[in-house]
Parts: C-alpha cells; structure tokens; sequence
C-alpha cells in the first residue's frame, strides 16, 4: 500500500534521512523504533508532505503522490495523528472532529465515534485543548477514523499515556486495523509495538538498520532497550 | 451624567471605526500572517470612492455602501494574487515595505487627482437630525453607524463560530499547516479573507465620509491607533480586536472630555494602555502565544 523509495530529507545543512527505502502491505501495522534524532519524526511527515527538503519517490497503492502537497495527500486518505495530538484551542470537540472531509470508503459516523468515546461526547462542546493529554490522545486518533483515512501516520500515539489509556490506544489501533486500516507508527514503547504491530523497523542515523517481526523484537528486547537508550 | 453619557456614545462610534479596521487587520493577519499596512489607504479609498461616486455620478450613500466594499474588495484580492502572496515565504521586513509602499502609492494617486483639501460628505437624509434618548440628544447618523456596526461584527462573529467556513478559517488561522495535513486547501482560502478584509475596511471608509473629513491622509491618521488596538487585542485575535476597539474608542473619548487640560495626556492615553497591556501580557489581552505550525 505504502512504498517509499530512496527517500532522504534535511534540515538545512543536517541531513536527517539518507537513502530510506520501506514497504507497508495494506491492513499491516509497522512501526518505526530508534533512538532520538534518528529521523522516524521526519520520516512521517515525508509521507506525509509536510516536510520541505526531500528526495526520493513515496508511493501510496502504487500512485506517486511525492509532488503532491499535504492536503491532496491527506484526500488520498492519509490519516495524520501528529506527535503533539494536533488539537485545536480555537475548535470544539466536535468540530476538532469533523474539520477533515470524509475520504475513504469506511467513514465513522459521528454518532459511533462518540459512542466509542464518551468522554469526548461528554466534552463536545469544549475547546479541544481543554481535554486531558490522554483525551486529546484519543481525539486524534478518533479524527482520522471519522475521516475515513485508509493508511494512518501515528507519531509516537502513546508518549505520557497511562498505561490504561495505553491499553485503550492499543485495542484502538487494533480495532481499525480489522477493519483494514493500515498503520505506519513511530513508537519508543516496545512492549506496546510488539502487542499493536506486525513488523518494525529499526531506524539509526537517518537509515534503516534493521527489518524485525514481533518475535525478534521480543527475543531481543533487552538488547534494544538499551540501544534506544529507555 | 448627560455629558458622561454623550462622551460613551462618542467613544463608542469612535470605537466602531478601530472595531472595524481591526477585524480586517485580524482576519488577514490570522490567515496571511501578513500586517497590512495598507489597510488605512482602503479605508481612505472607501470614503474617498462614497465622496466621487456622488460628486461625479450622483450615487446616493447607501448605493456606495454596497458598491465600494465590493470594489476594494475585488481590487484587495487582485492586488493578494499579484503582489502580497509572495510574502508568504520572504523576511517580514518585506512585508513592511510592501504594504506601506502601497499605502504611499494609493494616497498620491488620491493627492495628485483631488489635492490635499479636505472634501464635504452630506449626511443621508434620511440620517439627519437627532435621536432624543432622554437625557442627550444624539446624532441620527451615528446611532446607525454603531447599530450597524454592532450587527456587522455580530454577523462576522457568527460566520466564523458557527458555519463550517468559520471552522476552517479557525482552524488555518491556528494551525496552517496541521490544517492542510487534514486535507483542507488552506490556499485557496487565502485570496477571499485578504478580500474581506480589505472590503470591511472600505466600509468603514463609506461610513466615515459623512462625518470625517474625507481626504487623502484620513487613513494615515486613523491607522496608527487602529494598530494601537490590534496589539492590545492580541494580533489576529477577532474577539480581542472588536473588544479592543471599542474600549480604546471609550478611553480616547473619555480623555478627550476629561483630560482636556492636558493635551499631551489625551493624546497619548491610548499608547500608554498599549505599553501597559504589552507589560502584562505580551500577546496582547485575547491573543494567543504563537503555537508551532
């Protein structure tokens, strides 16, 4: 579904990605693990196209939308979760969430978002930066489901969760995934990215170093705890 | 107490000219992150358009009211798709120089066709006189500007809050580029605010023929202040920059009845408020620190 082909980016002078190439089957979940600068931020917003310095070819169900900017990317049915929740002070709830247009074939309704949500339903009409981080957490995963998107872009969805509002992110992610979502996710947490996710890849110095299933992050977990330095 | 009354309803007209500028300033600041400086220039060219199209074609006032927002309106978005899109991406000191040029360029073409006089305006006949509200009589004409006013930056305030065209003029204001990561064409969006923005200046232009002098420097005057306010607002805040505008016409107003011995005070009340605002909140009183895009 997702293909990305040589793809490098920089800051400036600071070249962050170098040569990445990687693939997503439609209805995965892969995440994206490494250390701190190692470039899995800047990697999701390539796909994305909110990044202006790159190279290289990113492929969506084999169409190049490279050139395309972020918001034809986005109606091509990319779901964008940023890392920072991406709520909007100045929108309720609601409109939080009804903001992006309907793009792909399963749009949740409103109604099963808030059923599945009761605590948004509950603060519906509040500014969205009134909602706790783990609520915030929640409606922007909830944005992107009601949009419809096919192939969700999660910057690390869990960061300062508890862990039963990571739980909660987890049976989300799951969730979607069965009905054929896919999701390409940057995370630390290890134990939730082998519970959530089908594949990795481990991401060091702008390229990718490694390709692991869900067992060789497990048997190896120590050893890449202490590589990503948690 | 009649005279404390009289002084309010003063302040408050005075207020609903800086509310209206303001909330173009805020409107285009928001959407643009441009400060147009030229905004006293359209509001001049609007009260200057009301004063030719009578003076030259016989067009009644409430005829150039819906004619020269219109035009300058079409003539902001022509100048947004020429000119001030490409400030998007350049130093804001370019920005600066753009919109003031303009300012200069606008108010000399006035110059060199009409001279520097100023012009006379008549109020609508049917806005003559007095409305006797009990304690103070009170120009008819400007009660209707504050009615219209009020209700202008109400419907704006309900296009923005309520409608879904609101919602995404808020959400790019806030947030440009999460906004177009959520599919929305922030662009395209871009020319009609600058447009109504400009338009809204324009009118306020209109309104003032009847009781300002019209001539080409009456936006200069006016715009120093009108930034004054915008700063104390918050900039691009819309709230704080209709709020702001009507309670620096109120404090100017009450200092010029008050102060009246101490010209110098009156005259700088409304930059020591902002001195002070800006000491304590640095934002402005509704604004918001700048959020990462």
């Amino acid at each position: 579904m997702l293909r990305i082909e040589n793809l490098s980016a920089a800051y400036g002078e600071a070249q962050v990605l170098r040569e990445v190439s990687l693939e997503v089957a439609a209805g995965e979940v892969v995440t994206l693990v490494g250390r701190n600068g190692a470039g899995k931020s800047t990697l999701l917003r390539c796909v994305m196209g909110l990044h202006p310095e790159q190279r290289g070819t990113v492929r969506l169900d084999g169409r190049d939308i490279s050139r395309l900017p972020a918001y034809k990317r986005a109606r091509a049915g990319l779901g964008w979760v940023p890392d920072d929740r991406g709520a909007y002070a100045t929108l309720t709830v609601t409109e939080n969430l009804t903001l992006p247009p309907r793009v792909g074939p399963d749009p949740w309704p409103l109604s099963r978002v808030y059923e599945a949500f009761p605590a948004l339903y509950a603060r519906r009409d509040s500014a969205a930066t009134m909602l706790s981080g783990g609520e915030q957490q929640m409606l922007a995963l909830a944005r992107v489901l009601r949009m419809g998107a096919r192939l969700l872009l999660c910057d690390e969805p869990t960061e300062g969760l508890s862990p039963l509002l990571v739980q909660q992110v987890g049976d989300l992610l799951r969730e979607a995934k069965k009905h054929g979502v896919t999701v390409l996710l940057v995370e630390q947490n290890l134990h939730f990215a082998t519970g959530v996710a089908d594949r990795h890849y481990l991401l060091a110095e702008g390229r990718i170093a490694e390709a692991m299933e869900n067992a060789e992050v497990r048997s190896r977990e120590r050893e890449l705890l202490a590589y990503l330095g948690i | 107490m009649s005279g404390f009354l009289q002084n309010t309803f003063n302040g408050l007209v005075g207020g609903a000219f800086y509310a209206l500028l303001a909330l173009g300033l805020a409107v285009i600041f928001g959407m643009l992150r441009v400060v147009n400086f030229a905004h006293g220039a359209f509001y001049m060219l609007g009260a200057f358009g009301a004063y030719v199209l009578l003076a030259e074609a016989g067009v009644p006032f409430w005829a150039a009211l819906v004619i020269m927002p219109l035009a300058l309106g079409l003539l902001g978005m022509v100048l947004e798709r020429a000119v001030i899109h490409r400030l998007t991406r350049l130093d804001p000191l370019y920005n600066f120089l753009l919109t003031f040029g303009l300012t200069l360029i606008l108010q000399d073409l006035v110059k060199s066709r009409y001279g520097v006089q100023s012009s006379p305006y008549a109020t609508p006949d049917e806005l003559s006189g007095t409305v006797d509200f009990g304690l103070f009589d009170f120009p008819t004409y400007r009660v209707f500007i504050l009615a219209f006013t009020v209700l202008l930056c109400g419907a704006v305030w309900w296009v923005l809050g309520r409608t879904r065209i609101g919602m995404v003029v808020r959400a790019a204001t806030e947030r440009p580029e999460l906004t177009r990561a959520f599919g929305i064409d922030v662009g395209k969006w871009v020319t009609p605010v600058f447009g109504f923005g400009i338009a809204l200046a324009g009118l306020a232009g209109v309104l003032a023929a009847p009781m300002r002098a019209v001539n080409p420097l009456m936006g200069a005057d006016l715009i120093i202040v009108v930034f004054a306010v915008v700063v104390i607002g918050g900039l691009g805040s819309i709230f704080g920059s209709v709020a702001a505008g009507f309670g620096i016409g109120l404090i100017q107003a009450w200092g010029e009845a008050y102060l009246s011995d101490y010209p110098l005070v009156s005259q700088t009340v409304v930059f020591v408020v902002m001195a002070v605002v800006l000491l304590w909140r640095p934002a402005g009183l509704f604004g918001r620190e700048e959020a990462p895009a």
